[in-house]
């Protein structure tokens, strides 16, 4: 930081600007800049960095992580058989469907945009894959891939219309929703629901899980030794260099915590049935579509869009091109969340893709912490939100209460969780940090 | 100072429909040197820079660089030539940080992947050789002052090393320590050898930064100045029409005779 070379150009700036306004010139005239945010090494300088950010209203992850156990904490303590591992386990593999969309939600929500075809198009997905598969007698596989394809073809239309023709993304995506659910019936005839096979690959994706103790802890193993090697070796790279680096203590403090949440899911997943199939697919997910956003100049791009589009456009981004790109995104990711809930049932309906899936999805992302302004979220909030969401629906229902109130009480954590994203953007402002 | 100049306008001239933005107007620009063009609204100012930043081809006359003549037709051959302009509305992402927005549109890749630290070495080396102070190269754009965007936008013009830069009002709507900031910053671009294209309307900054003054009425030229010898009363009648072009630059030069 540059701190030290203040003095020269406070001694220039304070000749120039005499012309105009001595007094003010007089004042300019600081040593040091106040408001630069000189960071301690070591740890006191994490945890002064950390009490900074929380008085900025830079909550990050932390409204919905407290807000996570609050509802585990309230519903354990209503109904002993909240908190077991069965309960867990069926929640990890029932949210995964729901967290696959909202993955695709995060991409277009980080645009500033809206994609409200993603349940139908979900259902389209399962309807398309039970035909080709179960009617037609095509490879599951391959019945698969086009499911999907299916969704990245309906994305890629609406983001044509929305960045080629311009007409709004918030339009193009209502006509795609009533259009997509017409063509899932369409496709699924007048029979109406279609089973698929319960040994084949789609009924396996949230059936099956890792019998083996070694598949769940050998996965949090994993994830802790990966995490730490990465954050110490970028660190070397940064202090070899010359540039901040965090404190080893930091790093340390951090993957122990991760260590903590990993052993403790392993633990949890291993006293039920094992790792579920579903969990590490989704797991894997947000660790690609993490690093693709944060990582390659491709998701430099999708933020830049959600910052501005025109910085973008002069910046010599293609804004046509990654505009459909992340609606094409967003279609595959509804198309494979639609495959795990028609896995979950077992079947094809027509009731797929509708009622609350496209909500909860959005809700997911939002309540994860992706802002809806766009420029800001990571898909890890899909993670978070779709948590809050389906311990929610899982422990009202334990509690026998019937859906009307489980919408009320949803929407209601989401109307709280725009409320503290609004109010800490406001804090954020009048901190100078957003 | 070299003998042939980085930029020379020809008798350049540009017509939207049937206006006649631009008639004839001259103008040179030097290594290492600030060039301030002053106008009042409508003069043409803006049309100039556009043309030379290709974003409105010319219609007459010639743009030499570096004494050759060159056609400018769209942005990239100004970029290509090695001109880089700052408009007034910077173009930063405010929610990426500084890293990101200097490299924004080239980033560095390594494997395929961001390469994060090389970029940020590099950011600090220029900031550092810029003397720009800024919190942190870490934090969002959102978190800097005005002045402190300016010169984010500035530093980000110099990463592929112009010849030219041409700032666009780059102290309108700043405040005083920060105008300052972005004087000091055109004075570095200076020394290190650019050439400074300087629009403003702030006639202390001009005196403050400026070596010539080259004046736009009616999008002709009014007359350029050497900004040692030249009152800001005689700038400001040139601006506004109320001396005859010829009689002021006879005035700057016996004034200028007188104070030796």
């Amino acid at each position: 930081m540059s701190i030290d070379k203040t003095s020269t150009p406070a001694e220039n700036s304070a000749d120039q600007v005499a012309v105009e306004n001595p007094d003010a010139a007089a004042a300019a005239v600081t040593a040091v800049d106040p408001r630069l945010l000189v960071r301690e090494q070591g740890l006191a300088g994490y945890i002064g960095e950390f009490k900074r950010k929380m008085k900025a209203g830079d909550l990050g992850s932390l409204p919905v992580v407290v807000g996570l156990l609050i509802i585990w904490a309230i519903f354990a303590s209503l109904n002993s058989n909240f908190l077991t591992a069965g309960n867990f386990s069926d929640m990890s593999v029932a949210m995964v469907g729901t967290g696959m969309i909202a993955v695709g939600i995060v991409f277009v929500l980080l645009l500033g945009e809206i994609d409200l075809s993603v349940g139908s198009v979900s259902g389209v997905a399962g309807a398309a894959f039970a035909v080709l598969s179960v009617t037609h007698g095509m490879n599951e596989w391959l019945a698969m891939l086009l499911a999907v394809l299916t969704g990245t073809v309906a994305g890629a239309i609406h983001g044509f219309f929305f960045a080629r023709i311009g007409v709004p993304a918030f339009a193009v995506t209502l006509a795609g929703l009533l259009f997509w659910n017409g063509f899932m019936l369409q496709v699924l005839g007048a029979n109406g629901t279609i089973n698929i096979d319960p040994e084949g690959v789609v009924a396996k994706l949230t059936g099956y899980f890792f019998a083996d103790v070694a598949a769940a802890y050998g996965l949090a193993v994993v994830a802790v030794v990966g995490y730490f090697l990465n954050a110490y070796f970028d660190n070397r790279r940064r202090a070899a260099v010359g540039i901040p680096s965090r404190p080893l203590s930091e790093i340390i403090v951090r993957t122990v915590l991760l260590a903590v949440v990993a052993f403790a899911v392993a633990i949890v997943f291993n006293q039920y049935k094992g790792l579920p199939l579903a969990v590490l697919i989704f797991v894997v997910v947000l660790l690609v579509t993490d690093f693709v956003l944060r990582r390659t100049a491709y998701g430099r791009k999708v933020f830049a869009l959600g910052g501005s589009v025109e910085a973008s456009r002069r910046a010599g981004i293609n804004v046509t091109a990654v505009r459909i790109s992340v609606f094409a995104i967003s279609g595959t990711f509804a198309a494979i969340g639609g495959l795990f809930i028609t896995s979950k049932i077992a079947s094809a309906n027509q009731g797929a893709g509708a009622g609350d899936l496209l909500m909860n999805a959005i809700a997911a992302a939002v309540i994860g912490g992706t802002s809806l302004f766009g420029g800001r979220g990571r898909t890890w909030n899909a993670l978070l939100g779709v948590l809050v969401i389906i311990s929610i629906q899982y422990g009202l229902a334990l509690q026998g209460v019937a859906s009307p109130v489980q919408y009320m009480i949803t929407g209601g954590v989401l109307l709280v969780t725009v409320v503290i994203d609004a109010i800490t953007r406001k804090t954020q402002k009048t901190a100078g940090r957003a | 100072m070299s003998a042939t100049p980085v930029l020379a306008l020809r008798g350049v001239s540009k017509r939207f429909g049937a206006v006649q933005a631009l008639t004839e107007v001259e103008l040179e620009v030097h290594a290492g040197e600030v060039v301030a063009l002053v106008g009042d609204n409508g003069a043409g100012k803006s049309t100039l820079v556009k043309t030379i930043a290709g974003v409105h081809p010319i219609d007459e006359g010639a743009i030499e660089w570096d004494g050759k003549t060159v056609s400018i037709s769209k942005p990239n051959d100004a970029q290509n030539l090695g001109i880089a302009t700052v408009y007034q509305d910077l173009a930063l992402c405010d929610n990426i940080d500084v890293v990101g927005n200097l490299y924004l549109g080239r980033e560095i890749r390594k494997r395929g992947v961001l390469d994060e630290v090389e970029m940020e070495r590099r950011s600090r080396e220029l900031l550092d050789t810029l003397s720009i102070r800024i919190p942190s190269v870490r934090i969002p754009i959102a978190s800097l002052s005005g002045g402190q965007r300016q010169v984010v936008a500035i530093a980000r013009s110099m990463l592929g090393e112009p010849k030219l830069v041409i700032l666009d009002e780059p102290t309108a709507a700043l405040g005083v320590e920060q105008t300052a900031q972005v004087l000091d910053l055109v004075e570095r671009l200076r020394e290190r050898g650019h050439a400074v294209i300087l629009i403003s309307h702030n006639m202390a900054d001009v005196k403050a930064v400026a070596d010539k003054v080259a004046v736009l009425r009616l999008g002709r030229n009014n007359g350029t100045f050497e900004v040692k010898t030249t009152s800001q009363e005689e700038i400001i009648s040139a601006i506004t029409g109320a001396t005859e072009n010829a009689v002021t630059r006879r005035a700057a030069r016996t004034t200028g005779e007188i104070k030796k």
